[in-house]
């Protein structure tokens, strides 16, 4: 049996917009993904840990106030602090298109933002998950 | 009976005949022609619509009982006699970011271009009743919306704004006694009474659990702070709306129109049974409630939607026992749908919110937000939220559509469309009850599930192409056109911390502290805390200060993730 891929889709900090986050996480789990959903409000410590025990593949950051430079970066570092750099880390929500390419550069692989088909978070996935 | 009807009885049999004839001879034979696009045609709460409204479909209304007149029971067609041939609605541009001096520039300059009332986007720190230093605010400053942590913070967003005379809005939920305490001791000190003050806190918890998620404190200290301001405001800040029952977040978390209108109708009746069970009277509190509701693509479902919304409640109110025209008022603002804002070809979101504007003015709205074309990239820019003022403008001052009071009244298919949203209402009213009422169906996460549910939905229709997106899965361009962006000052958020830092050594810290623990002792008993907050501002003890010994008393509430 093939293994299936594991995803965390996280919340990270205060935000409260978890519209996207259900959808990518229901999506991706009709996709035959096993997905894990934190919930709100998660720290980056918190997200990482979460990642580490649920052993996942792939982490799925969504974020719509703004803090993505922050927030997004905190939980990269942190992965790699853990040597966790074999977990492929996907964002999304409302992201300027400027501040991607630091984002991309802090190890986040792909940004999707509003208008994305999940089908296309989907395929992104299935072609770039590290292991 | 009926010759009270709408329409006389032997001409609906007239019509009902003609009408036969019509889809036999003339319809039926016009879709071999020209097929119809699509099989079924349906809005976006799913509702299928047909192909043509008569008489025959509101035959069953009675005008005086059903309609009525604008200002009279049961105020489906307004709750002004005269509506905006006497006042337009308040252009009221929801704003806020970086720091308080930010965001009073923005007011000024939207005020310059006029807007007519205010209204304040708070960070997300404020938001959950943090100050900006605490640890969990790290990243959060300003981002989307303005940051206020004490007085001093407020003091400096109303910078040389006259509150005497203009009416602010304030979206703030969980710490919203707090904020509001601000901004009356700010009023205070320059001089200003409670009585003359006038604006509106959200101060909507229900809404913040079901959707929005910006909540603090479990349901029932939550409840007893709203009701504790509503009892605060009607008796010392008459002037001011305690509440502002909201559809908005709900309808952007992905609900439908019917869900945002049956869950917020809903809520509203909650709060007044929880003032209702403390002993206040119904009259004295409920002119002082207010609602706020979204404005989505499907035009003529929205405009059903602020009718239904405005003869239920009056309807309802009249059966807790209201007795006040006043009281039976369903009086909302609108915010044009920030989730129908696209990334692709921002510019022509100008044209998305011009629709969605204009039904809710069709619709009666007594206040407006229309979004900026750039809210799906980041917080709008100058330029982004003035062409979004003058959309208000134009509508108000050259579409003629203020004329008349409630235009679309007895249009056929916007009255069948009113009633079948106000009975699918009462449909989601029995299943809310049946689960034991609001807060338990929130616990059970019904509310949660069937909003997730039509998001799903929602967003695999326009995966799938069956819902067009103009710009998003049609009509896009190779390459995105790119408009520029707000730029905030970076050097807010040190300058931040450092009043803080500054206020919390120069304050009279004893006297800050005596204030919180009585507070404290407060909060651990039964009394109205409004005072108590009150006098812990005035001492310019900060929002995280005062909200961290409400979290100490009352807890705080975890949500169950369902997705």
């Amino acid at each position: 049996m093939v293994k299936k891929i594991r995803v965390l889709v996280a919340k990270p900090g205060l935000d409260g917009h978890d519209r996207g986050a259900k959808i990518v996480a229901r999506a991706l789990r009709d996709a035959g993904m096993e997905v894990v959903y934190t919930g709100l409000h998660q720290t980056a410590a918190q997200i990482v840990n979460t990642a580490m025990q649920e052993d996942v593949d792939v982490v799925g950051l969504s974020l719509l106030s703004g803090a993505h430079m922050t927030l997004f970066v905190d939980v990269a570092e942190l992965l790699q602090e853990k040597q966790m750099q074999d977990v492929l880390i996907i964002g999304g929500g409302i992201i300027p298109q400027e501040d991607v390419p630091r984002l991309k550069k802090a190890g986040i692989s792909e940004v999707f933002g509003p208008g994305t088909p999940v089908e296309d978070i989907v395929t992104y996935i299935k072609k770039n998950v590290k292991r | 009976m009926g010759a009270r009807k709408m329409t006389k009885k032997d001409t609906v049999e007239q019509i009902r005949q003609k009408h036969q004839e019509w889809e036999q001879q003339v319809y039926n034979k016009a879709i071999k022609e020209t097929p119809e696009r699509k099989t079924k045609f349906k809005n976006l709460s799913e509702i299928d619509i047909q192909h043509l409204y008569t008489p025959e479909d509101i035959s069953n209304l009675e005008y005086l009982d059903a309609i009525g007149f604008p200002g009279d029971y049961p105020f489906l067609r307004g709750v002004h006699p005269n509506l905006y041939r006497g006042r337009l609605w308040t252009m009221r541009q929801f704003a806020g970011f970086g720091s308080a001096e930010e965001t009073n520039k923005r007011y000024q300059y939207l005020l310059d271009h006029g807007e007519t009332g205010l209204s304040v986007a708070f960070d997300y720190p404020t938001l959950y009743g943090y100050d900006t230093d605490h640890p969990l605010a790290r990243g959060e400053f300003g981002k989307c919306g303005v940051a206020i942590s004490s007085l001093v913070d407020m003091e400096l967003l109303f910078h040389e704004i006259p509150l005497e005379k203009i009416t602010t809005s304030m979206t703030i939920n969980g710490p919203a006694a707090i904020i509001w305490a601000m901004y009356i001791a700010n009023a205070e000190n320059q001089g200003i009474p409670k009585k003359q003050i006038g604006g509106t806190i959200q101060n909507d918890i229900l809404k913040e659990y079901i959707a929005q998620k910006s909540y603090i404190f479990p349901p029932e200290p939550s409840m007893r702070l709203i009701v504790d301001t509503f009892e605060y405001g009607f008796t010392q800040v008459p002037k001011w709306n305690t509440i502002s029952i909201s559809g908005y977040h709900i309808r952007e978390a992905g609900s439908t129109a019917i869900q945002e209108l049956a869950f917020t109708l809903g809520d509203g009746l909650e709060y007044v049974k929880a003032a209702m069970q403390r002993g206040l009277d119904i009259d004295a509190f409920a002119p002082r409630l207010s609602f706020f509701f979204n404005a989505h693509n499907d035009f003529f479902e929205e405009i059903a939607k602020y009718r239904a919304a405005r003869r239920i409640w009056a309807k309802e109110m009249k059966t807790l026992g209201a007795k006040k025209p006043r009281s039976l008022w369903m009086r909302f603002h609108t915010q044009t749908a920030g989730c129908s804002l696209t990334a692709q070809q921002p510019e022509i979101n100008i044209v998305r919110v011009t629709l969605q504007a204009l039904a809710a003015v069709l619709g009666g709205t007594q206040s407006l937000h229309t979004n900026s074309m750039d809210e799906a990239l980041a917080l709008p820019s100058e330029k982004a939220v003035r062409i979004a003022l003058r959309t208000q403008q134009i509508i108000a001052e050259e579409s003629g559509v203020t004329n008349t009071v409630d235009p679309l009244g007895g249009a056929y298919y916007v009255e069948w469309l009113t009633e079948k949203m106000e009975e699918e209402t009462y449909k989601y009213f029995d299943r809310v009850a049946a689960l034991g009422g609001v807060i338990p169906a929130i616990e059970k996460g019904f509310f949660q599930r069937e909003i997730a549910e039509s998001a799903y939905r929602y967003q695999k229709e326009i995966d799938e192409k069956q819902r067009v997106i103009v710009g998003v899965n049609r009509f896009q361009l190779d390459e995105e056109p790119s408009i520029p962006i707000l730029k905030m000052d970076e050097n807010g958020e040190e300058r931040q911390i450092r009043r803080l830092q500054n206020l919390r050594k120069d304050r009279d810290n004893t006297k800050v502290q005596q204030h919180l623990q009585k507070l404290r002792k407060a909060a651990e008993g039964d009394d109205n805390l409004m005072p108590f907050i009150l006098d812990c501002v005035h001492r310019y003890a900060t929002l995280g200060e005062t909200c961290q010994v409400l979290r100490d008393v009352f807890g705080e509430y975890k949500e169950q993730a369902i997705y």
